[in-house]
């Protein structure tokens, strides 16, 4: 198949930016997206052009490094799936795709469509864990956790930090990043003793980032690889009331 | 620590809710008392009257009501501009998958419903937009409000202007009353809180629309003994 | 320089408990002093530097990845091994011993394989109490499940994530100590080289791949825990940025680099639909716990499967290792899918490819009973292949996957060059010739937890010299290599991109030091290869400038060092005249085509000696004494 590609070209980060129309020839539909990006680079290079820049690393949905805006959409129109894992028998012969990097004042593109998502990663460290060093933790089955507790934890854990929840927010809101990480702890009995601290330290930190704010419009969820609920996200506006309150 | 709080971008969620909660129940309240204009003039103006009688409780709920209602708009504009900035370049190409057309447009119907908010007070409280209607009694002496309000929405304009903001203040309840139990945290299921605030926002459009209606449908007519003082 | 492996004398239970107590300590005041670099963020070196941090040393940590948490451990789906015994059903710290030895076909070294298994409880402990999410039977207790072939139930797991939550658990700890100060992230950030001052490396050269700038890390010690070259064969299931620079860079530096023939091959991954195709994907062994593994009896049969009758099939796993059958080990179920496939049975398109059957266990168990277990795997089957696997057989292939070689570290996992550490699928300690199932997180967390901060401890205070300065001669001149090189990648601007010579050396050593290596392919191989690095040199096009993001630049470097380290790949493959573990000579093997030790001759660690680019490396050979099990033939019949 042949596709008609806009990608968003940026020298840097201080640079202006542009739309490069290029043609991707011979596409077959078994390639990822990302795939077909890999074709488009081999053209490029072979034309003398830069290729072009973009994060991937993993190729199996689970790193949470892809990060393409799709015709307007995180990850592409697949639901539940990152860009690479995403296939191009989803598109039509013919169409045009629209490339776009995930856009949040807080995630600054560093050149093409990669872009610099370190503000999550200083969200975790303002909170975002349990302060235990190695060594003194006791035995695994010491405190029993409920099936329920485990497994809501997990829903939670299974973000992937891939950011499509800002890039794909009309307000580019990180409160869905966020929300997991304070959920999957606070369901944990081991996340308790920082419980309140972790949700307050780690809303101050994301507020500092110049994230926007959440206006319950959902779209992260329906954009997140790994179907994330926005329950999380009322979970975690409870929590910080509460450790409001208790304090 | 208070102020901290509520200056976050979770405290203003709850904000937010908490200040709609306050006008959702004055919309509420306001439209239940506009109801009683089915029950004829007598029931209608009485309950006029009596809230005039209890200035105790009017101005203190007036108060709150004004500063919920300032809170509300000021919170949303401020919101609203940090949102606009945490996205300082916007997509050439975007698309919505799940938000809502209400979600999507709450600042601007918010803001239409403010501007008609004004004109309604100017209407019908402070008597500046039609003063004719404004200063009519009843036959026992009492403001007669509801000639006041037969009258004006018997001019296409009023009624007009008065169905098309309750069209845009149930667009705007629809997501913010399901909003709201997000943003306290007191989520369950999402759809089925999502279809309760669509109910919710179109009874209230029902409701208060169904008075225009009514006067236009001639069910509602300005009865004897409404003279200009 | 010696192959001391500093194993301590003693009966073997008491070997690290011993060695515990005889390794030298660092007062809190004087960690405050030392610095320490940690290249990767795996789960070994985010835990290795989380660690290190707690104790008070100050961490330098790199990666090349735009975060942490992104190291390739995240992918691992299975589990963990513990000997915890929780199931009650005979487990134990030997018996875990014991399986990780003879699973590597008895080429690991003991008294680390057996400490592997001490300290794999304490793992769990450890996760369990950072909040990782395993999972847990009704009761709130943890849950196992036996994987990869064990006969015990010790694989602790969270869903088909663990290696994802095990990471995020790691760098969490580590996201602490960065937090707190103790700890330096680089994350972006490539190690070029390493830096060696006295025959001591300390420090390392790195770009700074945001900014394109080279710069020098000066420290006390450097941790490389950089993970595995399995991405040598082009297609793998690693990540595409895995790379051996790092490693290559030190071995180049004077670190010996141990069995790199060691290789493991996954049973269960996607076959491949065509050249475009960048990597691999696994689908996790678990899915043999239900699946029938089988090819048509006829060459070339072409119909669907559901066309073929069942007297018409070969189950071949079970037809050849009837106690076993299709939790046969992978190396075998892999040279098994080969065998078929080359025999001209293969299926799919390409005819690399053999089925994976639910239909018998959806008729025993039910459709909803296998959803529950696989779902999450079926999907992403069907995602990539556009096949639904409840209704028509999985199609797989093997595919590289693991490196068990890599740099050889003594007992204290310090590599034959001073205060040079190596840790997690880096180094070749502890999985031999073949790593088991569920064995890599817990090998990466032992080193990083409970291993390194008590021996690098040792190391301080053993040797006390002052740190280099970052501008220091050696430093300077590491910068300027580096730069040079750089600079001449970007200068060759020749007609081939980077990863047209990457994907001709992995065919290459896909074909001849693959799943099935012989002496006349192993030859040709070598032959062939240092002309396509020649080539590389002349030929290779990569564009842009070297001051800012540039992907064909990064590739180019580890495309420059996986075709010098393919040539040792293939020389120890050559040199190692047996068949073992995920080493197979086809001179080597039974009549019945099982593979074949030779433990009289090469009952021994391969440590080679790097001598030049082109030149033959040395051969250093480690004994591998077995006081404590007996060399016996693996059999899974």
């Amino acid at each position: 198949m042949n596709l008609k590609l806009r990608i968003w070209r940026q020298k840097n980060s201080g640079a202006k930016g542009y739309f490069q129309k290029v043609d991707a020839k011979g596409i077959s539909p078994d390639m990822s997206f990302l795939e077909m990006l890999d074709v488009v680079n081999e053209e490029l290079l072979a034309k003398g052009e830069e290729p072009v820049i973009f994060d991937h690393d993993c190729r199996e949905g689970i790193c949470g490094a892809c990060s393409l805006v799709i015709n307007g959409v995180a990850h592409g129109p697949e639901r539940g799936t990152t860009t690479c894992q995403l296939h191009m028998r989803h598109f039509k012969d013919g169409q045009i795709i629209v490339i776009e990097p995930w856009r949040a004042s807080a995630f600054p593109v560093l050149k093409d469509l990669a872009v610099d998502r370190g503000a999550f990663d200083r969200i975790i460290q303002a909170g975002g864990f349990v302060s235990v060093g190695a060594g003194g933790a006791p035995d695994g089955n010491a405190i029993p956790v409920s099936k329920n507790s485990a497994e809501l934890a997990m829903d939670a854990a299974a973000c992937i930090g891939c950011g499509a929840c800002v890039a794909a927010c009309k307000n580019a809101s990180a409160m869905l990043f966020v929300a997991a990480k304070v959920s999957h702890l606070a369901a944990l009995p081991q996340g308790q003793v920082e419980r309140a601290a972790r949700v307050e330290r780690m809303v101050a930190q994301m507020d500092q980032e110049g994230f926007g704010n959440c206006t319950n419009q959902f779209e992260c969820q329906a954009v997140c690889p790994k179907e994330i609920g926005v329950w999380f996200i009322a979970k975690m506006n409870k929590e910080y009331l509460k450790a409001k309150i208790c304090q | 620590m208070c102020l901290k709080f509520l200056k976050s971008s979770v405290g203003r969620k709850y904000l937010m809710a908490v200040t709609g909660v306050f006008l959702l129940g004055f919309v509420v309240a306001h439209m239940l008392g506009n109801l009683q204009i089915f029950l004829g003039p007598e029931a209608l103006n009485s309950y006029a009257e009596h809230l005039q009688n209890l200035p105790a409780l009017l101005w203190p709920a007036r108060a709150v009501l004004l500063g919920a209602f300032i809170l509300h708009v000021g919170v949303s504009i401020s919101l609203a501009i940090e949102n606009r900035r945490a996205r300082s370049i916007p997509y050439a190409c975007g698309a919505t998958v799940e938000a809502s057309y209400a979600s999507r447009t709450m600042v601007m119907s918010g803001l239409i419903i403010l501007a008609f908010l004004i004109y309604h007070l100017l209407n019908f409280t402070f008597g500046v937009t039609h003063p004719r209607f404004f200063h009519l009694v009843d036959a026992k002496g009492r403001h007669d409000v509801y000639s006041m309000v037969i009258l004006s929405f018997r001019e296409l304009p009023v009624s007009g202007a008065y169905v098309a903001a309750m069209g845009l203040l149930c667009l705007h309840l629809s997501h913010g009353i399901s909003g709201l139990f997000q943003s306290l945290g007191l989520a369950g299921a999402m759809p089925a809180l999502k279809r309760a605030g669509a109910v919710i926002a179109l009874v209230i459009f029902a409701g208060n629309s169904s008075i225009p209606l009514a006067v236009w449908l001639g069910w509602l007519k300005a009865v004897g003994g409404g003279s200009v003082e | 320089m010696s192959l001391d492996a500093k194993v301590p004398l003693g009966p073997l239970a008491e070997k690290w408990d011993k060695r515990k107590f005889e390794l030298k300590l660092v007062s809190p005041a004087n960690k405050r002093k030392v610095d320490v670099i940690v290249v990767g963020t795996g789960l070994a070196g985010a835990s290795a530097a989380a660690s290190l941090a707690e104790l008070g040393y100050n961490v330098h940590a790199f990666c090349f990845q735009d975060s942490p948490r992104r190291a390739h451990s995240i992918a691992a789906q299975g589990g963990i091994n513990a000997a915890k015994n929780y199931q009650n059903d005979g487990d134990s710290i030997t018996r875990l011993f014991y399986d990780t030895i003879k699973g590597g076909d008895f080429r690991a070294r003991e008294a680390n394989v057996y400490r592997l298994a001490q300290v794999s409880g304490n793992i769990i402990d450890q996760c369990v109490a950072q909040g990782v999410p395993f999972a847990r039977e009704y009761g709130g207790l943890l849950a196992n499940r036996s994987f990869g072939g064990a006969q015990v139930s010790r694989t602790f797991y969270a869903r088909g994530q663990t290696g994802q939550q095990l990471l995020l658990g790691a760098t969490q700890a580590l996201e602490r100590q960065i937090g707190l100060g103790r700890v330096a992230m680089h994350p972006r950030t490539e190690m070029l080289d390493l830096v060696v001052v006295d025959g001591h490396a300390k420090g390392i050269i790195v770009r700074d791949l945001v900014s394109g700038k080279i710069g020098a890390y000066a420290a006390d010690a450097v941790v490389l825990a950089t993970g595995g070259y399995a991405n040598v064969f082009y297609l793998s299931t690693n990540a595409i940025g895995s790379n051996v620079t790092a490693i290559w860079r030190a071995h180049k530096k004077g670190a010996f680099f141990a069995n790199p023939c060691y290789t493991q091959i996954h049973p269960t991954c996607i076959p491949v639909t065509g050249d475009h195709q960048s990597k691999l994907t696994l689908m996790s062994e678990s899915l043999r716990n239900d699946g029938r593994i089988w090819a048509p009896k006829k060459q070339g049969d072409r119909r669907a499967p559901g066309d073929i009758p069942e007297n018409e099939r070969d189950y071949y796993l079970e037809r050849k290792y009837p106690s076993f059958g299709n939790l046969a080990p992978r190396d075998i179920s892999s040279r098994a899918a080969k065998e078929v496939c080359d025999e001209g049975r293969g299926v799919g398109q390409s005819g690399r490819g053999v089925y994976l059957d639910f239909a018998e266990a959806i008729r025993r168990l039910g459709k909803a009973v296998i959803k529950e277990r696989y779902g999450n795997l079926f999907d992403m089957y069907q995602k990539i292949t556009a096949e639904n696997p409840y209704e028509t057989p999985m199609r797989i292939y093997p595919a590289a996957h693991y490196a068990m070689g890599g740099i050889w570290v003594d007992y204290h996992l310090m590599s034959s060059l001073p205060g040079l550490f190596v840790l997690g699928e880096a180094n070749f300690s502890d999985h031999g010739a073949n790593r088991l199932g569920a064995s890599a997180l817990m090998q990466g967390l032992a080193d990083g937890y409970f291993i390194l901060p008590y021996t690098i401890g040792d190391y301080f205070a053993s040797h006390k010299k002052p740190r280099p300065a970052a501008d220091q001669a050696e430093f300077k001149q590491g910068e300027a290599e580096a730069g040079e090189r750089v600079k001449k990648l970007l200068s060759i601007r020749g007609r081939r991109s980077p990863v047209s010579f990457h994907r001709e050396l992995g065919r290459l050593l896909w074909e001849y030091c693959g799943m099935a290596r012989n002496d006349r392919g192993l030859r040709k191989a070598l032959a062939a290869i240092p002309s396509l690095r020649e080539e590389f040199w002349k030929n290779v096009n990569v564009l842009g400038d070297g001051d800012g993001l540039n992907s064909g630049l990064e590739r180019a470097g580890r495309v420059a060092d996986f075709l010098e380290f393919g040539e040792l790949l293939c020389l120890d493959a050559l040199t190692r005249e047996e068949s073992c573990g995920g080493h197979f000579r086809q001179e080597h093997q039974t009549p019945e085509g099982e593979a074949r030790r030779d433990d009289a001759k090469f009952c021994h660690v391969s440590a080679w000696e790097f001598k030049g680019v082109g030149q033959a490396p040395v051969l250093h050979k480690e004994p591998l004494a077995f006081e404590n099990v007996s060399l016996t033939e693996r059999s899974y019949k």
